[in-house]
């Protein structure tokens, strides 16, 4: 699939004319574009991590804050996020860099998304494990730190795949944050050439082939981290 | 002064109008993905590969690039080929065909559920392919994946933010004008967060209620 897909990316590139002529320039959106994911990304997994034992295992008031994150975040648009802290905040006397707000923005939003993520797979770990834990008298918090959470990690890879290709696509929206990523220099660059048929193919081969190479890696890391656990369960 | 009640309630009328606009663009918006989904999911079950692999592709084309980049090209390129379409129908399109890429997974995995007996049986009864989908297949394959359509239709709404980028009078525009009018943004984009905070919780709760029904008609059967 993914194969097919990277070859027809590639012929669609090879055989356009306009390619030479703007991809420098949409390449270094794509920078910024691929900077905002990984950032987001970094931020979205700390946030989703902190969310879940939050309202997983916190006491009330640290509960009901992740609950109000999780439901808000993501009962509202990212669009609607992103501009509430790229125009509202400044009236409160917090003026932020545009590429701060994405990241701020973009993170925690997926990072909601991401709770509800870590805490199916916690609560996907058989409950067995926690009574061993139990069994051979560790602290919750420790039978939670090195029984519970190394194997929820594993199980919430592919679902986390899933969000970080939500992540870039969800990056075109910074464009209108007026930062300069791919989806604002195609833009840019459509007012000043009126190419748009060439501008906007390369844009969509480009966000394709970064998408690919995303969930190509975690398909990758996903094999990594499952490698030496055993498949099915114990009779 | 943080929060000026005066002014909210001023701008309140112009952005219930706008919110009429965004409700509008989401149920046209997913009518068109609930019915282009089905028919991506039965073109991918189609024996011919040339036609399988073809809408294959193109579903993962639109699931891997952004929504945003998708309603550019339709309104931006496409006039280059001389369809012009207005900020409206090109956003409802877009937003049609994302999510119609997206619904045909969840269509997909219905599909799959029914089991391979009815295939068989309806064959033994000398039905012909439309009659199989049309009175074996989809009645039984629709309902258990109306919840997860429904997770969709309240993405979808999420969406039609972006409307705003091709100009398009939805919530999240006319507030960005109100707030360039008057130099107060609080007001305006913090009522259309709460706006969307508030119609997907109640759609959640409705997505659930419907999950539990048919889960109680599901079991009487």
């Amino acid at each position: 699939m993914a194969i097919l897909l990277a070859f027809a990316a590639g012929v669609v590139l090879a055989s356009y004319a306009g390619f030479r002529e703007f991809l420098p320039g949409l390449i270094e959106g794509a920078w910024v574009t691929v900077q905002i994911t990984v950032l987001g990304a970094m931020l979205a997994v700390v946030a989703a991590l902190i969310a879940a034992l939050a309202k997983m295992y916190g006491p009330w008031p640290l509960r009901w804050l992740a609950i109000a994150y999780i439901e808000i975040f993501r009962g509202t648009s990212a669009l609607v996020q992103l501009f509430w802290l790229f125009f509202v905040l400044p009236h409160f006397g917090i003026v932020l860099e545009p590429l701060t707000v994405a990241v701020l923005g973009l993170g925690l939003n997926v990072g909601a998304y991401g709770a509800e993520v870590v805490r199916g797979a916690i609560q996907a770990v058989p409950r067995g494990q926690w009574e061993a834990s139990t069994a051979l008298n560790m602290s919750r918090a420790s039978a939670l730190s090195r029984i519970i959470l190394p194997q929820a990690l594993v199980a919430m890879i592919p679902p986390w795949g899933n969000l970080f290709v939500e992540l870039l696509k969800a990056t075109a929206l910074v464009s209108l944050i007026t930062l300069g990523d791919l989806a604002f220099r195609a833009q840019q660059m459509n007012q000043t050439t009126l190419r748009t048929v060439d501008i906007f193919s390369i844009v969509l081969v480009i966000y394709l082939c970064l998408a690919l190479v995303l969930s190509q890696s975690m398909r990758a890391l996903e094999r990594w981290a499952a490698r030496g656990i055993a498949r099915g369960r114990v009779a | 002064m943080l929060w000026d009640w005066n002014y909210t309630f001023e701008i309140l009328p112009e952005l219930a109008r706008a919110a009429l606009v965004t409700i509008e663009a989401t149920l046209i918006g997913f009518i068109l993905a609930a019915t282009l989904g089905l028919a991506l999911a039965i073109l991918r079950m189609a024996k011919n590969p040339a036609i399988s692999i073809s809408a294959t592709v193109f579903v993962e084309f639109i699931r891997s690039t952004p929504l945003l980049i998708q309603i550019f090209f339709l309104f931006f390129v496409f006039p280059h080929f001389g369809i012009t379409l207005s900020g409206f129908t090109a956003g409802v399109l877009a937003l049609g065909v994302h999510y119609g890429a997206y619904c045909s997974e969840v269509y997909r995995a219905g599909f799959e559920n029914i089991p391979r007996s009815q295939w068989e049986a309806a064959l033994a009864l000398n039905l012909g392919i439309v009659d199989t989908f049309r009175s074996i297949i989809i009645p039984q394959a629709i309902p258990p994946v109306i919840p997860a359509l429904g997770n969709y239709l309240i993405a979808l709404f999420k969406e039609t933010p972006l409307l705003s980028a091709i100009a398009v009078l939805e919530l999240m525009q006319t507030a960005k004008i109100l707030g360039s009018e008057s130099f107060r943004y609080t007001e305006p984009i913090t009522l259309v967060g709460l706006f969307f905070l508030v119609m997907s919780l109640v759609s959640a709760a409705l997505v659930r209620l419907v999950e539990t029904w048919l889960g109680r008609v599901g079991r009487r059967v």
